[in-house]
This record gives structure tokens, C-alpha cells and sequence, in this order.
């Protein structure tokens, strides 16, 4: 089983809910816990294993061989996402803009943009019991998020058992780091917060996640604040809400001491052991 | 002098277009003849990825010498910029596109 939790809205409890639900599931059985918010993992906040392997991740780019170019320009007409340009006499990669599609490098006929690896982040395994913490993240200054994400799940096909329970922290928003994030999952926990940001962006992530025709429920974070448009909009639409978490003061307090909340605030845990309840009657957690 | 705006227009009245790579229009003054021509960039909003790339060349097409425009290029533009020998002026964002040319002629652009 994989379950990934995404959000929409930023800040939302997203890493909350991943590090809390991981936490307590891993008291009984096996949790993979993978830090997919490659951009800024923040879950190693609060899992606190040991580090038992760490791997470079790698891209591959083109890099321009100039004695073998002929500036013929064909590698900036296949080019669809403008990485690699030609100015005057020279050609220039942009190592960001850059999806290693291979294009222009397969279809120079001077073979002169041979793929080079290029460093773009790495992979950390840690272990804490029951529990196992993969993070990915990013190299700063990179801006692509998707093949490190991929790399990532991928870690975790090879390295574990599929009978393993996998619990994915999602990036926010709803662009390509979310549905790399989202898309082998087999079920979606979207975890909000009852305010009209909130609403907004649930129901972008809503659409997303129906594009995808994926299985997903609803969590309300900081339960207690703003309104119940959230509510509302979820019996509207027929989606599952699958819990509340109360909003306390208390639990803003641990959470900037990296504290895990399940541990730290008994109204939380149990907020938390009736989500896992819920999951357990939906068949989403066994 | 051959002088390129980013622009919201092709006229002198024009708005100047505070964004270089994806600016709407360059407005390209030749001081030599007087000359005042312009390039539609537009076709730039269909680009999601690389626009800053894309407009340098459009831009590099027409050999300026000199850049006029708002902001300042972004990162990717800024380094396809480099391969140019065309000086760069900021700072005229929310002129128009004679008011940059005069502000340009008076030393009240900074120039990067």
C-alpha cells in the first residue's frame, strides 16, 4: 500500500500528518516514510534515525563539444523546452531548463552534445526501529523537483518489499512534483486547513487528484479556525473526510521544537489514532 | 547606436514592458538613420519553460548595441545576455518607451 499525502495549500500539516501517521503505524508493523518534498524535506525534523546509506543522484545533460560542432542549429529546433540555444558561433546549454530528454544530443550529426551526469541532489536512508525514513533533496539552486522525486520512489521499489507500508510526504501546489508524488500511490490523504486559502486550494488538488482518478479523502488540519466551508464543500462533493486535527497553540509550540505531536499533545495522538481508525474501516490501512 | 526596448507597444508612446523575457514587443531605435522598427515577441506567452533563452535570441537577430528594459533579464537570460556585446540598462519599467530613450540619452538608467 501506498499512500501519498499532498495538499494544495501550503503549510497545511502535510509533513505533520506523514511524520505523526508513520510514527504510530510503525509501532505495530514496518512504515516506509519518504520525504518526496525534495525542494525543502522538512520531515527529518522529527523522525530522528539513524543514517544507514546515502547516494548522489544524477541528471543527464548535454555538454557542448565545440570542436565537433558545425552550428548547424538542429539541436535548438528539437529542443522543446529552450535549454539548449545557439548565439553566434556559440551553443549554449541551461543545465535548468534541461528535461535530459536526449533529443538534441542523439540528433546532432557531429555527436557533439555527448550527455554528461550532472549532480542534482541525493538520497538518505535512515532507520529508527520499526520505522524507515527516506528523504530526498534537492541540490540548492536546482530547480527541477520531478526526477529526484522519481529516483526517490524508486529507492524505495528497490531497497524494500512491496508488502511494506509506504507513506509519501508530498510536495505543496499542484504542478508536476505533485503528480510525480501522487501518481503511484494508491490512495491520496489531501490535508487542508478550514480558512478560504485553504478551501481554494483543496479543491485545485481535488480536481487534480480526479484527473488522475485516484482514490483520496480529506483531512482538516488546525480544526477550529476560520470557517465550515470545508465541510461543507467535502459533503457537497462526496469526499471522504477522514479526520479533524484540533488547532492548538500548543501543538505550534513542539512543532517549532521538532517536536513529534503524537508524543508531545495527547489531543493530537488521538486526533491521529482516529484518522488511522477511519483508514483501517475504509480498507485503506489494513 | 542601434538602441532595443522591451515594450507593451511599437510606438514612441508606448508603455515600456518592465519584464525582459517575456516582454510583449522590442522597439528597436537606429540612431544612424532615425529608424524605429519593432518585434512582436507574444508568441513567447505560449512558452512555459525557457522564455528568457528564447527572447535573447529573437533579440540578438536584430545586433544591438544597447538594452533598454525594467527589471533586469533573469538568471538564464542574464547568462545568454553575456554572449552579446550589448550593454544593459534597468530601470525603465514604468516609462515609455521616449521617456526611456531620454532618460538613457540623460544617464538616469543603471546600467548592469
Amino acid at each position: 500500500m501506498k499512500i501519498s499525502i499532498a495538499s494544495g495549500k501550503g503549510g497545511t500539516g502535510k509533513t505533520t500528518l506523514a511524520t505523526n501517521l508513520a510514527y504510530l503505524l510503525s509501532q505495530k508493523s514496518p512504515v516506509i516514510l519518504a520525504d518526496l518534498d525534495v525542494e525543502e524535506p522538512n520531515s527529518g525534523f522529527f523522525i530522528k534515525g539513524k543514517e544507514i546509506h546515502e547516494k548522489k543522484v544524477f541528471r543527464m545533460i548535454p555538454e557542448w563539444d565545440k570542436e565537433k560542432c558545425v552550428l548547424c542549429g538542429n539541436c535548438q529546433r528539437v529542443c522543446k523546452f529552450n535549454a539548449v540555444i545557439k548565439l553566434w558561433e556559440e551553443v549554449l546549454v541551461f543545465n535548468q531548463l534541461c528535461h535530459s530528454c536526449y533529443a538534441c544530443s542523439e540528433l546532432c550529426p557531429q555527436n557533439a552534445l555527448p550527455m554528461k551526469t550532472y549532480e542534482v541532489g541525493k538520497i538518505t536512508e535512515f532507520e529508527q526501529n520499526n520505522l524507515h525514513f527516506i528523504e530526498g533533496k534537492l541540490n540548492v539552486g536546482e530547480e527541477q523537483a520531478v526526477p529526484l522525486i522519481k529516483e526517490t520512489i524508486d529507492f524505495t521499489n528497490h531497497n524494500y518489499s512491496s508488502d511494506i507500508l509506504r507513506i509519501f510526504d508530498a510536495p505543496p501546489g499542484t504542478s508536476c512534483p505533485v503528480i510525480e508524488a501522487t501518481k503511484s500511490a494508491d490512495y491520496i490523504i489531501l490535508i487542508t486547513e478550514p480558512t478560504p486559502f485553504g478551501l481554494h486550494d483543496l479543491k485545485l488538488a481535488v480536481e487534480v487528484m480526479r484527473e488522475l482518478k485516484k482514490d483520496f479523502g480529506v483531512i482538516i488540519n488546525r480544526y477550529g479556525i476560520g470557517n465550515d466551508d470545508v465541510v461543507q464543500y467535502c459533503e457537497d462533493e462526496r469526499i471522504p473526510l477522514l479526520g479533524k486535527i484540533p488547532n492548538m497553540k500548543k501543538a505550534a509550540e513542539a512543532y517549532s521544537k521538532g517536536e513529534l505531536l503524537s508524543e508531545a499533545i495527547p489531543e493530537i495522538r488521538s486526533a491521529i489514532l482516529d484518522i488511522i481508525k477511519n483508514l483501517q474501516d475504509r480498507e485503506v490501512l489494513l | 547606436m542601434k538602441i532595443a526596448f522591451t515594450t507593451k507597444g511599437t510606438e514612441w508612446d508606448s508603455p515600456m514592458d518592465p519584464r525582459f523575457g517575456r516582454t510583449d514587443y522590442f522597439l528597436i531605435y537606429n540612431e544612424e538613420n532615425d529608424e524605429l522598427t519593432s518585434i512582436d515577441n507574444t508568441d513567447v506567452a505560449e512558452i512555459a519553460h525557457g522564455a528568457g533563452p528564447r527572447t535573447v535570441q529573437k533579440l540578438f537577430e536584430q545586433k544591438p548595441d544597447v538594452l533598454i528594459t525594467g527589471n533586469g533579464p533573469g538568471g538564464n537570460a542574464a547568462m545568454a545576455l553575456k554572449q552579446g556585446n550589448i550593454k544593459i540598462f534597468t530601470g525603465a519599467g514604468t516609462m515609455t518607451a521616449k521617456e526611456a530613450y531620454e532618460a538613457y540619452k540623460n544617464n538616469s538608467l543603471e546600467k548592469i
